[in-house]
């Protein structure tokens, strides 16, 4: 059932969604980038967001997490509105998110990146002491290095490592602590082959209960990670529905899919 | 286990050559050398060093140290005791010191609070301001400031039959509060926080996107370097006996900036490199030209530094090393490592 706009279903339903948007838009000016948007996730569900360049899906997560204020509407997680709340404090409620563009700590050594994003979602992040061996967000990091593949670059600063291994700490940066749900911005794009199919067995290796959106352009890859799909276009919600429905329905296949399959 | 005997193990022995002479310094140096040239390094160092943390690690241009090292100083003629009847609460030095550094650490942390949430040269523009402000603030108050005058007669304190104003005793008390706050900067900078910081640095927005306070991390930093400037402070008001409103003018702020860029800011031995080329230069550059001149020479060392070394008399040096690396091993077999990450390991 997609017509959500009961009140008493909405009740009866917060907490079991991970993410929910009630009208969301942003506006940059005269520009309408998100134009009420209504979008529920539930727990541990996977969707993928298509849509062409410039239709919204990056402004989409800014707006979830905070990155950017939105214009109207609310942005609730696990039930709790979270529209308000800046950033960090999104984080700390076990949201994630990766970025188009890495965004990594390029001064720094691959465990020490991994190391930071242990230490913000817990406590003592201004602690004046060297972390020990025996600390246990090394032993995170640690670990997440082995999740993502980076184990031989370990000690290596990040402005050294290949474009591949950068989105894979792009990605290991968002799985740091206990993440309820992530945001992933096009994890595939410029990866190799062997990269991408190596980027759909962490996806799929997360724990059930994660769940998370992804934006992505390549169809294979999309419709291979998640359960359901959004099409955007020009900052509106244009179909939702299950991988199969969308790729059969001849409106996408018209806009976005387009002559060349 | 790291303990510290594994952290002294790792310290090249460059540091010890450098530290035991800086111990045995006073006793072959003449008292102008010992005071007036080692210990104003010294107190000059740390101010620059404060911005250094700040700048070097946090990316925050601040020209408002010299005001917060100016904060703790005038509270000492203030709470403590003057020769100039205004004030002058007589506060024992035990609490007076600590007193002095902590109300300047709090200074420095509305300082941050004002002018963290800029970036770039409108940190440099609102930390300007500040010391601007504060600077004539002091110059016209003259209730608690005592206006253009300013205070004279802070006397030095006299323990264990010591009177530390003496060259030798205060140049060794300059060089404890320097060692202190340089180890701890050297070892805070592979701190939690010294990573979060210089993370901050390089990608704020990705900070907030792991969980970072990065504004409070911030604040933090700017609370951390107020406690080196006041520290610095407080020597610096022992030092000179008396401060004015012209010990923390805006020609003073732009010299402690020149100091830091011109040692270099990527390692915490800059400042003080820095400091001492400022102290022998405003010394001896009287020697051989005009002392109108001075401002002149000053600003023609900072404009080579820069141009030829961005990373100060720091990078130069490693420059020389890496040549002189090269040169020793011409004709043997090749190096592997290439020269710059050697130097920058013998600083690190």
């Amino acid at each position: 059932m997609k017509s959500r706009t009961d009140a008493l279903t909405r009740l009866q339903s917060a907490g079991q969604y991970a993410l929910e948007l009630e009208a969301v838009s942003r506006h940059f000016g005269a520009l309408v980038a998100l134009a009420d948007i209504n979008v529920a996730v539930k727990a541990g569900e996977r969707r993928a967001v298509l849509g062409s360049n410039g239709a919204g899906k990056t402004t989409l997560f800014n707006a979830i997490t905070g990155d950017f204020p939105v214009t109207t509407g609310r942005v609730r997680f696990f039930g709790e509105d979270v529209t308000d709340l800046p950033v960090h404090d999104r984080i700390r409620r076990g949201l994630r998110r990766t970025y188009q563009i890495s965004q990594l700590f390029e001064n720094l050594s691959v465990i020490d990146n991994l190391y930071l994003a242990c230490r913000g979602v817990s406590q003592n992040r201004f602690a004046l002491r060297r972390p020990g061996p025996s600390d246990a967000r090394r032993a995170m990091a640690q670990t997440l290095c082995e999740l993502v593949h980076l184990q031989d670059v370990r000690d290596a600063d990040v402005s050294t490592l290949s474009y591949g291994q950068q989105r894979q700490l792009e990605i290991g940066l968002a799985l740091a602590g206990a993440p309820r749900f992530i945001l992933f911005d096009e994890p595939a794009a410029g990866l190799s082959p062997t990269e991408r199919v190596e980027l759909i067995e962490i996806l799929q290796a997360l724990p059930s209960h994660i769940g998370y959106i992804i934006i992505e352009h390549d169809m294979d890859v999309a419709l291979r990670v998640a359960d359901t799909v959004t099409m955007m276009h020009n900052g509106r919600i244009f179909k939702e529905g299950t991988p199969e429905e969308i790729e059969s329905d001849p409106e996408v296949q018209a806009l976005y899919l387009g002559g060349g399959h | 286990m790291t303990t510290p005997r594994s952290y002294l193990g790792q310290i090249q022995p460059g540091w010890w050559v450098l530290a035991a002479f800086l111990l045995v310094y006073p006793w072959f140096a003449t008292n102008f050398f010992t005071y007036q040239i080692g210990g104003y390094t010294l107190i000059l160092g740390m101010i620059a060093l404060s911005l250094m943390v700040l700048a070097g690690y946090g990316g925050m241009v601040s020209l408002a140290q010299i005001t917060v090292a100016g904060v703790a100083a005038y509270t000492l003629p203030i709470f403590g005791e003057n020769s100039v009847g205004v004030l002058g609460l007589g506060w024992p030095e035990w609490v007076l010191y600590p007193f002095a550094i902590l109300i300047a650490a709090v200074f420095s942390t509305l300082v941050g609070l004002i002018s963290v949430r800029t970036e770039g040269i409108y940190t440099i523009m609102i930390t300007l301001a500040i010391a601007v402000s504060f600077f004539f603030f002091a110059r016209q108050n003259y209730a608690l400031f005592n206006g253009f005058q300013g205070f004279s007669g802070v006397d030095a304190p006299s323990f264990w039959g010591i009177y530390w104003r003496d060259p030798m005793p205060f140049y060794y008390l300059c060089l404890a509060c320097a060692a202190f706050f340089f180890c701890a900067t050297v070892y805070g900078a592979r701190s939690t926080f010294g990573l979060t910081l210089q993370a901050i640095r390089d990608n704020p927005r990705r900070m907030g996107a792991l969980g970072y306070n990065v504004t409070a991390h911030r604040v933090y930093a700017f609370f951390l370097a107020g406690l080196i400037a006041g520290t610095a402070g407080v020597l610096l008001v022992l030092f000179n006996g008396r401060v004015s409103p012209g010990t923390i003018g805006v020609d003073i702020a732009i010299d402690i900036l020149v100091i830091a860029v011109v040692g270099g800011l990527r390692h915490p031995i800059g400042p003080f490199l820095g400091a001492l080329a400022f102290v022998l230069l405003e010394n001896f550059a009287i020697d051989l030209i005009d002392r109108e001149r001075f401002n002149t020479v000053i600003g023609m060392a900072f404009l080579l530094v820069v141009f030829f070394s961005p990373d100060g008399l720091i990078g130069l040096w490693q420059k020389a090393a890496a040549k002189m690396r090269r040169r020793d091993n011409h004709g043997a077999k090749p190096t592997v490592k290439s020269t710059g990450e050697e130097t920058q390991a013998d600083l690190a």
